[in-house]
């Protein structure tokens, strides 16, 4: 078998390393979640290749590892604008502006959920609950950056801070 | 054992069996989809939810265990309506499709419908629409079928090795898929088709081509590889349209491998000999049986006369059922010919006279499931074998240590103890260290011809693991059996059984390679085996339902050979250029899924079983044309009326297991020298050009498994030649062949693998050979 | 961050410096620790630390409020291999506090673990944490490695015989993982779909070796409740309900946020910390222990005490503490139809049922709030849910169908209103402005 792996950085791969290293020596599998974002920070998305290279670094079925980068929600396998914001509607939100914020940003940027603006820079998402619903409205930013309280104003800055 | 009660009935179970599985021993069925006693215990599709006393809820019977004194009710009020529950969740987005599926009349969920569902569902949503995947040339399917019980995915990561399926995406867009662009390439894809309980996976080569009510069928025994898989015929007017595993745990339990389920395909082949032929003056007419008859007793009493018997040669597929080579072989001999041979792709015949009964598996095939320490001896184990592969692989899962010592190191999808990877000449000295190895660990003395061995790493390690365990069994496969040195792995092979206190035996090539010693296809003790036949040109042959270009361990020889002769005279279901060239006659015969016959398998177990269906156009049972032979050549002893009167013959009965198994072998001298010089020729034998009849089954020929050849080396093999992977290379011993090179890493050394058996290779002449390798 | 108010502050003591206050000199400064160091040096066994816990009556704050040294103690003791999971995936709607837990305060996490791993024998621990909050994961391996570097983990604790060392390992986006085994899973690098149960976790947990596993807050509060005595902590709540809670308040009160309040502390009160209803506006109803639990109306809430008992007793569950408060200005149908959209969107997709079911629910949901509803939609749900409900093998099922049950069953008028009249008995511009931006009266800690 060729060196699919290639196509993952030294840094990536090295990263990838000290995850594995959180596990039993015989459960590299563990680490599949956390190497998945890592190639996904790397490349913006998963394309296939690009899990199937996961995957065999890990030594698992590729299949195995498209589950998982199908099953948790915030795996790209479609291209997603340079920042992807995602704004949590649920329940707790919704009850104090989880809804009205999106729509602003809706407005804002032109674009409804799922879409991407046509200079690529932004893509909208619905979220679930994050965890953090007495902080509503709240927003992710490329999955791992949380905004609180985002009103209005907070949003124009954000989306003015995001070149 | 545990005391319980299912409906009212008691019962004792054993201590850890599920509901499912004590209800099972009752006979009281409980519906389930997601349950396969095979596979790992999913509990998803809540079919099978039946009431426990003083449980709050109903239970899944396939997950629950039984405890002391359990009160099960599966038809309680509370059981049906679960079960009426699940059922409506299960169709509300199933398509309403049955007049058009293949699995119609078949179908578990169709089945279990009826009684469980209601006649109309409350559901008026849009239903769910899933797109198809393309799995391959044998498995189709309409994945909106699908009710997710994943039978197919546990089936592809547990028994056949590797996960090539998964459910991707979650609730309700759940959807079962292989990676994206891969298709399904297990030899045991088939299975799948089986283990779908809806119709969502069908028969690629099958579909639409009938409904399951118009279908007969037969029982019959898998004419390829030495287990003899039980099978299940399905005809429509006298063509076989299916072929489906008949469960028998001795044997293939409840799989089949692919080539087992498809080949059928190569019975309709347009190659199929349908009237028989004779060359006259250089040109083929289709004749009347009685002048192709005439013509051949002609010709081979003329040759019989002129030349003497041992002017005739006899060359038998392996193949061919126990009958047609008992009668073969008495007619050849009636001819005053000892030239007879079933054993057409072994090189070292030096065993013979040696031996003291006849080789076989050694075991039961089910005890190998019982081995908890195995070695496998010179085998392409997940093609040639893959049932016993997958046997092999459960027991791996269970704790026992399987190792190999082999000249590839093909990923058998088993987690192995311990390998060797030699190159082929160094296999007897790696097999010779382990004897050595394992003899000291035991402290039993060695052969003294073992003296001068250094134990390598590799040997020791496997010597290790088997001396561990307690019920140890060393396994031959068709590698060593062809191997130029196969007399001294035969006699190594025994040798470390016997000082382990193990099993030993030959896993059979093919579907009679024990019943062909049997009925004596072999030469006798003035005759030529199968190797010398070809050497010493004789000036007539029979061929019986063989290719010798391709089934021969020389295939360019044979075929030069043959094309010399003067009458080489063919009894086969098939022809082929090469036939049309060097036969003088073809005689169309019945393959086995249109005459009565039998096949004795690795273990011994004589299988016999009867024509599903007519023979295509004139084609006739070949035991009834030697019959006929005989009698217009004057051979006394064959006055046989039926199949069966053959067999009692042949085997002094009717036995279930055939009498003389023996591998026990006496007198071979260690050949241990391993001084070859050049590239040697590592040959596999694929696993869909194997016989004549898996070599004409279209969708088979379009699977993975069947890629053309390539030239594999591995990286230093490849360097040390210049040569880059993908690069045309002339590989050659005399005659060159122009072949893709290709990396395997698995490969030792010095070698290069070249698959036998294949058109694109047969020039390239002995399997065992050195080659050389120049960029083309 | 949120707002946070104290009756009884235990958990929430560190939290007082907000984000400057995680670091392991403060959580020493705190007495952090201490307790770790005294089960080591004193040579308490295994079996005292579980029997000061079984005596605190601490009961796993993640929902379904089993006893934590009850659970402890089914750990088989003879394995040789044996995990520590912390339940971290906090995505149960309306459940905030994990966060704040990991964020202000890791080290009490941490050190509770330990002391766990102590109890059951583990070595190894692990600690999921919901991947929507990366930075807290962030955070925690920070924690982690400060812990590390002060000998708190790795070979040796100590300089006593006990070793442990731990991880973190983050999600990425599924409810499903707050599921015990579904968790586990994922831990092994699988789809966080559930395992039938029995075998329990304590038998055949991760890697199929023994574990024991539970909410970040049942960990938190070990330190505390060594600190002052299992009978001590007991105490502060109610009989069968000890210690202190940490309920999440959102919704419409006017400062949503994290609560510590001693278990059986009056549901008034609780509202009265988080700032009272928002605007003044009348309560209408409140899901007590996050979506999963069944919504109850006001005048039912209202003589609550929050501990398990009395919620269960009103026919609710007091869950992971997750209150959603909802005025008058929600709609029902449409509230339901968010939750629903929810669960459909969750499920793991194996069990028939729920993979089903939980679409089925939430398109007759929807199609009752987008006035395609029909008479007889009630009775469908109705019978979808009891088809549902105990026959999968987790309890996302129950959890989708408990909602459209108790909304349907409580505000049966206004699903009926729906049906028959095609719209909202709220105008959707009261809706819309009930639900609007609003900012907190008033924020203590940083933002
Ligand atoms: C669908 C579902 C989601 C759950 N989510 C969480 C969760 O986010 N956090 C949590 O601690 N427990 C959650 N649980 C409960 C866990 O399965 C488990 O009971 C808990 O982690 C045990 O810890 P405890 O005993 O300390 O409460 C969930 C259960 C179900 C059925
Ligand atoms: S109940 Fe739902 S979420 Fe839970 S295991 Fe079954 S399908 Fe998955
Ligand atoms: S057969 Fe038991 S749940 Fe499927």
């Amino acid at each position: 078998m060729d060196n699919q792996y290639d196509m993952l950085s030294p840094e990536a791969l090295g990263k990838i390393d000290r995850e594995v290293a959180k596990y039993p020596a015989d459960q590299k599998q563990s680490a599949v979640m956390a190497a998945l974002v890592i190639a996904q920070d790397e490349k913006g998305w998963l394309p296939q290749e690009t899990i199937a290279a996961v995957a065999s670094y890990l030594g698992m079925a590729p299949i195995a590892a498209y589950e998982v980068a199908s099953f948790y929600n915030m795996y790209d396998l479609q291209p997603v604008g340079k920042y992807k914001l995602t704004v949590c509607t649920n329940l707790p939100c919704a009850l104090s502006g989880g809804v009205h914020a999106a729509d602003y940003v809706k407005q804002k940027l032109g674009i409804d959920f799922n879409e991407t603006t046509p200079d690529g820079k932004f893509t909208l998402k619905e979220g679930e609950c994050m965890g953090a619903c007495g902080d509503a409205p709240v927003m992710l930013v490329n999955n791992k950056r949380m905004c609180s309280f985002m009103l209005p104003e907070e949003i124009d800055k954000l989306l003015a801070e995001c070149k | 054992m545990l005391e319980i009660e299912i409906d009212g009935k008691a019962l004792q179970v054993a201590d850890g069996s599920t509901i499912i599985e004590a209800a099972h021993q009752l006979g009281t069925y409980i519906p389930h989809f997601c349950y396969h006693k095979k596979l790992s215990i999913a509990a998803n599709c809540r079919m099978c939810l039946v009431q426990v006393e003083k449980a709050p809820k109903p239970m899944p019977a396939c997950a629950t265990i039984v405890t002391n004194g359990m009160k099960v009710f599966t038809h309680s009020d509370l059981a049906v309506k679960a079960q009426k529950a699940v059922m409506e969740f299960l169709l509300i987005n199933h398509p309403l499709d049955c007049p058009i599926c293949d699995q119609g009349g078949e179908c578990q969920l169709q089945d279990l419908a009826v009684g469980y569902g209601e006649s109309a569902s409350k559901y008026e949503e849009e239903k769910r629409v899933v797109p198809d995947k393309d799995l391959g040339p044998l498995v189709s399917t309409d994945m909106t079928r699908c009710i997710n019980c994943t039978r197919c995915i546990r089936f592809t990561a547990e028994i056949a090795g590797f996960m090539e399926l998964g459910q991707a995406f979650r609730g309700e867009r759940a959807e079962v898929m292989p990676f994206i662009g891969k298709t399904v390439d297990t030899e045991l894809s088939g299975n799948l088709i089986d283990l779908c309980p809806v119709g969502a996976l069908t028969s690629k080569p099958f579909r639409f081509s009938a409904r399951t009510w118009e279908l007969s069928r037969r029982k019959s025994v898998s004419p390829h590889d030495g287990l003899g898989s039980n099978l299940i015929l399905q005809t429509k007017h006298d063509k076989v349209l299916r072929v489906l595993p008949l469960e028998n745990e001795d044997i293939n339990e409840c799989w089949l491998t692919d080539k087992e389920r498809f080949s059928y395909q190569g019975l309709n082949s347009p190659e199929r000999l349908t009237r028989p032929m004779v060359k006259q003056g250089g040109e083929w007419k289709e004749v009347d049986w009685s002048v192709a008859l005439d013509y051949t007793a002609h010709a081979l009493r003329d040759v019989a006369k002129t030349h003497g018997g041992a002017a005739i040669g006899g060359l038998l597929s392996p193949h061919a059922t126990l009958e047609e080579m008992y009668l073969a072989q008495k007619l050849l001999r009636g001819l005053g010919s000892e030239n007879i041979d079933f054993r057409l792709r072994q090189n070292d015949f030096s065993a013979d006279g040696k031996r003291q009964g006849t080789p076989w598996l050694g075991m039961k095939i089910a005890d190998i499931s019982r081995l908890d320490r195995v070695l496998v001896v010179g085998s392409f184990l997940r093609k040639d074998h893959p049932l016993i592969a997958q046997r092999l692989r459960q027991s791996a899962k269970r704790g026992a240590q399987v190792s190999v010592l082999h000249s590839a190191d093909d990923d058998l999808l088993i987690t192995l103890a311990a390998r060797a990877i030699a190159a082929p000449s160094q296999l007897p000295v790696m097999l010779a260290q382990i004897v050595k190895a394992v003899s000291q660990l035991k402290g039993v003395a060695a052969d003294a011809a073992l003296a001068g061995i250094a134990v390598s790493a590799e040997a020791q390690a496997i010597a290790q693991s088997l001396v561990s365990g307690s019920n140890a069994g060393i396994l031959l496969g068709n590698f060593a059996q062809q191997h130029s040195q196969a007399a001294t792995l035969h006699a190594l092979g025994r040798q470390l059984a016997v000082v382990l206190g193990g099993g030993f035996g030959f896993l059979g090539e093919a579907a009679n390679s024990v019943g062909g010693y049997v009925v004596k296809a072999t030469p006798g003790a003035t005759g030529l085996n199968a190797a010398a036949m070809l050497n010493e040109p004789r000036q007539a042959y029979v061929v019986l339902g063989a290719e010798p270009e391709l089934d021969c361990a020389d295939g360019a020889q044979a075929l030069a050979t043959l094309s010399k002769a003067a009458a080489v005279v063919v009894l086969s279901p098939f022809k082929s250029q090469a036939m049309l060239d060097y036969a003088a006659v073809l005689l169309p015969v019945s393959p086995f899924s249109e005459t009565s016959g039998s096949f004795v398998n690795a273990e011994g177990r004589v299988q016999s079983f009867y024509a599903a269906a007519k023979p295509l156009g004139e084609a006739r049972p070949a035991w009834k044309v030697l019959r006929v032979l005989g009698n217009l050549l004057e051979v006394a002893g064959f006055e046989h009326n039926s199949s069966e009167d053959v067999r009692a013959e042949a085997l002094g009965g009717n036995p279930d297991f055939v009498a003389g198994l023996d591998n026990g072998i006496d007198g071979v001298s260690l050949n241990l020298a391993a001084g070859v010089s050049g590239l040697e020729r590592v040959a596999d034998v694929p696993i869909h050009f194997a016989d004549a009849l898996v070599r004409r089954a279209p969708a088979l020929q379009q699977a993975r498994d069947s890629a053309a050849p390539t030239a594999r080396m591995n990286a230093a093999t490849l360097a040390k030649l210049g040569i880059g992977a993908g690069e045309r290379v002339r590989v050659g011993a005399g005659a060159t062949v122009i072949l893709a090179a290709e990396l395997d890493a698995g490969l030792p050394d010095g070698t290069v693998r070249v698959a036998a058996a294949h058109a694109d290779s047969v020039a390239l002449g002995a399997m065992s050979s050195v080659l050389s390798v120049e960029k083309a | 961050m949120a707002l946070i108010d104290t009756i009884n502050p235990l958990l929430t003591t560190g939290w007082a410096k907000g984000d400057a206050g995680w670091s392991l000199k403060d959580y020493e400064a705190r007495g952090g620790y201490a307790q770790l160091k005294r089960v080591l040096a004193s040579k308490m066994t295994p079996d005292d630390v579980i029997g000061e816990v079984k005596k605190s009556v601490l009961r796993g704050r993640g929902g379904a409020g089993f006893p934590t040294g009850l659970k402890w103690s089914f750990m088989p003791k003879a394995a040789p291999e044996k995990y520590v999971v912390c339940n971290t995936d906090e995505g149960e709607p309306g459940t905030f506090k994990d966060r704040d837990l990991l964020r202000f305060d890791p080290h009490s996490v941490i050190e509770g673990m330990i002391i766990a791993g102590y109890a059951v024998g583990a070595k190894l621990g692990y600690n999921y944490i919901h991947g929507e909050i990366f930075e807290i994961y962030q955070r925690f391996e920070a924690a982690l490695d400060e812990a590390r570097a002060a000998g708190y983990l790795g070979e040796k604790i100590l300089g006593s015989d006990f070793s442990f060392d731990l991880f973190a390992h983050h999600g990425w986006g599924a409810y499903i993982c707050g599921e015990e085994t579904g968790l586990l899973e994922s831990i092994e690098g699988k789809k966080g779909q559930p395992r039938y149960k029995p075998p329990f976790p304590a038998n055949f947990g991760l890697y199929g070796k023994p574990t024991t596993i539970n909410n970040t807050e049942t960990f938190a509060a070990i330190p505390f409740i060594l600190g002052m005595g299992g009978e001590t902590y007991l105490n502060l709540g109610k009989p069968n309900n000890g210690g202190t809670k940490l309920f999440s308040v959102s919704g419409h009160v006017n400062r949503p946020g994290n609560y510590e309040v001693p278990m059986g502390t009056p549901f008034a009160k609780l509202l009265e910390l988080a700032g009272g209803m928002r605007g003044g506006r009348r309560l209408k109803a409140v899901i007590p222990g996050g979506s999963s639990a069944p919504v109850l109306p006001a005048e039912v809430i209202m003589d609550c005490t929050m501990d398990y008992d009395s919620i269960a007793k009103a026919g609710s569950m007091l869950g992971s503490g997750a209150v959603i408060v909802m005025d008058e200005t929600v709609c029902m149908v449409k509230a339901l139809e968010r939750l629903s959209y929810f669960y459909y969107e969750e499920s793991c997709g194996q069990c028939t049922p729920c993979r089903e079911g939980s679409g089925w629910l939430y398109r007759v949901v929807h199609r009752i709030e987008h006035g395609q509803g029909r008479a007889e939609d009630l009775d469908l749900l109705n019978r979808v849910t009891d088809n549902m409900m105990g026959k999968t093998i987790c309890a996302l099922a129950d959890a989708a169908a408990l909602p459209v049950r108790s909304f349907t069953k409580h505000f049966k008028s206004e699903f009926e209103y729906h049906i028959e009249h095609k719209k909202c008995l709220v105008d959707p511009e009261v809706q819309r402005a009930g639900s609007g931006f609003f900012r907190a009266s008033s924020v203590t800690g940083a933002a």
